[in-house]
């Protein structure tokens, strides 16, 4: 089994008729995800490439939807998201990027609380081949297999998904948790999901400055997670206090440095790769 | 964004919390005042001004025009201080510290408070801070402002002002969507009011389309930054030589980690973000033109940016834009091998493996 997204997950697309909402629909489609339905306030009654659209979440909720894959501009994610848990929905997923963080904040709270999960905003979302994809990462760079991968980024998680895939391996789920120093799910959730599923063998860990959930996740690791771990943390060469494209990406006041990641995860047995090429290798020997 | 302790201050006389009197100053016709002594201070986007000679008192009118002449000549830190502000110089009786932040691990904002104010938070030892993470669904409440001050062991004179500053703290941080509201030293005088020494605010850039009464700070990019900035791309300057055109933040950062294990250095982080456009790849070209290069390596993963558009726009940009250093490119994922003929057609040769363009970007620059 993978975990997160399964054959059972079933999607809708809240803000399906704009531009990355229509297309990554009818990609998820294309990767075999169940799509059940859409919302556009104001178009319901219309379908985007077979897809219903409706006005409401909750006039959707009849096509027996339990995710939602969210792509509506920053100012009007914390209404989606609301949206979402009013209607009951179990998984949220949040494309967005740029949503202010304590709009963020207050999804993950009440999310928490009502026992919802909360992946991004500002990732890719989480892909289980062939079973499920939630999210926006390319549907060819995957094969199914026993490696579970988490990232913080998007195009660098493609990266190592693909050299996985390109040398032999295969992966049971990868997850995108955001670039935003607020986040959904993060490490220790999904390595704790990671830990009861039997298809997965090993982990990957795709790290990078900011913050201290890098050394957090190692700490967990430490103490209660017994599946070979392999990483790689980006922004070794990054300058304290510039944030590197992504909001979270900061090193600030002294916090949030690689050395003080790898270092972490080192101390707890991780192999920390230099280049992510080097992920391949280092997962086939910790499957050895 | 970070603000200037002028415009933090102005924020804290909207939300009610007690500030020293005070003057913003733009020029040197601008410096007068009537209750001396005076204090003069650098208005600068950075820690330490003090120690650097950016804060100085004066007694007259004569010191204050001499003085403040001096400190509007300053640089600090590689920041030119372009105004003043001026005030009241408090009689200090004791120096306090406050703020509220976002606790990334615990994903809700943290209290932070001492009665050792006046130094860096970070020297002060645990054991004389008190911390209080708000759950932001259930928000701030007045009990919080009490258990904190009781822990702090205030005076209960002090209490009842101290609760009142916290509570308007909070509001301004939820208010403004800060990322910090810091008053450090929050002063308390010798007449027993308690006030706002200095004043620090940072607000979440992305949430100034519900603040347009707060404008951008361009003082804190650089001119290639801000150029970057205008025209809608996520740069960083890093003050090297090689140019970086990537795609997404997490393989910038690698591409950049790349080079800089081969002994390179970049010039910059510049990310194409989720765009498919030939002309935001063009653009890319056209700021970095700006920059002094001696070699430019692009590095793309294709997804939702497909390889070919990218190819495309790099045909497109050495036509237009004239870039005259080496360029190695490296094109992988979606549409790659459409992507990898249009450049070969153009006499390039695109890279499959990051490691590669790397490599040959070492040798292209360092001719090894």
């Amino acid at each position: 089994m993978s975990i997160i997204v399964n054959e059972d997950t079933r999607i809708i697309v809240q803000g399906i008729t704009g531009h990355q909402g229509s297309f990554n629909a009818i990609q998820m489609q294309k990767f075999g995800s169940k799509v059940v339905a859409g919302t556009s306030p104001g178009k319901g009654g219309t379908e985007v490439n077979g897809i219903k659209v409706y006005d409401t979440v909750e006039q959707a909720m009849k096509e027996g939807p339990n995710a939602t894959f969210i792509s509506v501009a920053a100012p009007y994610v914390l209404d989606a998201a609301k949206e979402a848990l009013y209607s009951g929905l179990e998984l949220i997923y949040i494309l967005t990027e740029k949503v202010p963080y304590q709009d963020t904040m207050k999804i993950v709270s009440l999310a928490n609380k009502l026992g919802k999960k909360v992946i991004g905003p500002n990732g890719p979302g989480v892909t289980s081949p062939f079973s499920c994809k939630l999210g926006i990462m390319p549907n060819q760079i995957f094969r199914k297999g026993n490696v579970g991968v988490i990232s913080r980024s998007g195009t660098l998680t493609y990266e190592i998904v693909n050299q996985i895939t390109t040398n032999g391996l295969g992966e049971s789920t990868v997850i995108g948790l955001g670039g935003d120093p607020v986040t959904g799910m993060n490490y220790i959730d999904v390595l704790e999901e990671f830990k009861n599923d039997d298809q997965t063998e090993a982990v990957a860990i795709v790290g990078e400055i900011g913050g201290t959930a890098e050394e957090e996740a190692a700490e967990y690791i430490k103490n209660r997670f017994n599946k070979p771990v392999v990483s790689y943390i980006t922004g070794r060469s990054a300058p304290p206090g510039k944030r590197m494209g992504h909001a979270g990406a900061i090193i600030s006041r002294g916090k949030g440095t690689a050395e003080s990641k790898v270092k972490a995860l080192e101390e707890v047995g991780v192999k920390v790769a230099s280049y992510p090429y080097e992920i391949p290798s280092l997962l086939k020997e910790a499957l050895r | 964004m970070n603000l200037y302790e002028y415009q933090a201050k102005d924020l804290f006389r909207k939300y009610g919390i007690p500030t020293p009197l005070g003057k913003h100053v733009n020029s040197e016709e601008e410096l007068v005042w009537e209750n001396f002594p005076v204090v003069v201070k650098a208005q600068v986007l950075t820690g330490g001004r003090g120690k650097a000679g950016g804060i100085k008192f004066a007694e007259n009118k004569e010191e204050l025009r001499e003085k403040g002449r001096e400190i509007l000549a300053m640089t600090i830190k590689g920041l030119k201080v372009r105004s003043l502000l001026l005030e009241e110089r408090l009689e200090i009786s004791k120096e306090y510290y406050v703020s509220v932040t976002l606790d990334r691990s615990r994903k809700g904002p943290v209290i932070i408070a001492s009665t050792s104010g006046g130094v860096e938070i970070e020297d002060v030892p645990d054991s004389k801070i008190v911390k209080y993470w708000i759950d932001p669904t259930l928000g701030y409440s007045q009990f919080i402002g009490r258990e904190i001050s009781f822990s702090l062991h205030l005076p209960p004179e002090e209490t009842k002002q101290f609760t009142d500053i916290l509570a308007k703290i909070y509001s301004l941080y939820e208010g403004y969507d800060c990322e910090l509201v810091e008053i450090n030293p929050l002063v308390v005088l010798k007449d027993g009011r308690i006030v706002a020494g200095d004043a620090k605010v940072i607000i979440d850039s992305d949430s100034l389309f519900r603040h347009k009464d707060i404008g951008e700070n361009p003082a804190e990019r650089t001119e290639l930054e801000e150029l970057a900035y205008s025209r809608g791309y996520s740069l960083v300057e890093l003050g090297g030589d090689i140019g970086v055109i990537a795609n997404g933040a997490g393989l910038t950062m690698a591409t950049l980690d790349g080079l800089t294990l081969k002994g390179l250095k970049p010039k910059n982080f510049l990310d194409l973000g989720g765009s498919d456009d030939v002309e935001k790849v063009v653009g890319a070209f056209q700021i970095l033109k700006e920059a002094k290069l001696r070699g430019l390596l692009i590095n793309i993963f294709g997804g939702v940016t497909r390889c070919d558009t990218v190819a495309n726009g790099i045909v497109e940009a050495r036509k237009r834009v004239g870039i005259t250093v080496p360029i190695v490119v490296r094109l992988s994922g979606v549409n790659e091998d459409i992507g990898r003929a249009t450049l070969k057609e153009n006499g390039i040769e695109a890279y499959s493996d990051m490691m590669d363009a790397i490599a040959e970007t070492d040798r292209l620059v360092n001719g090894q």
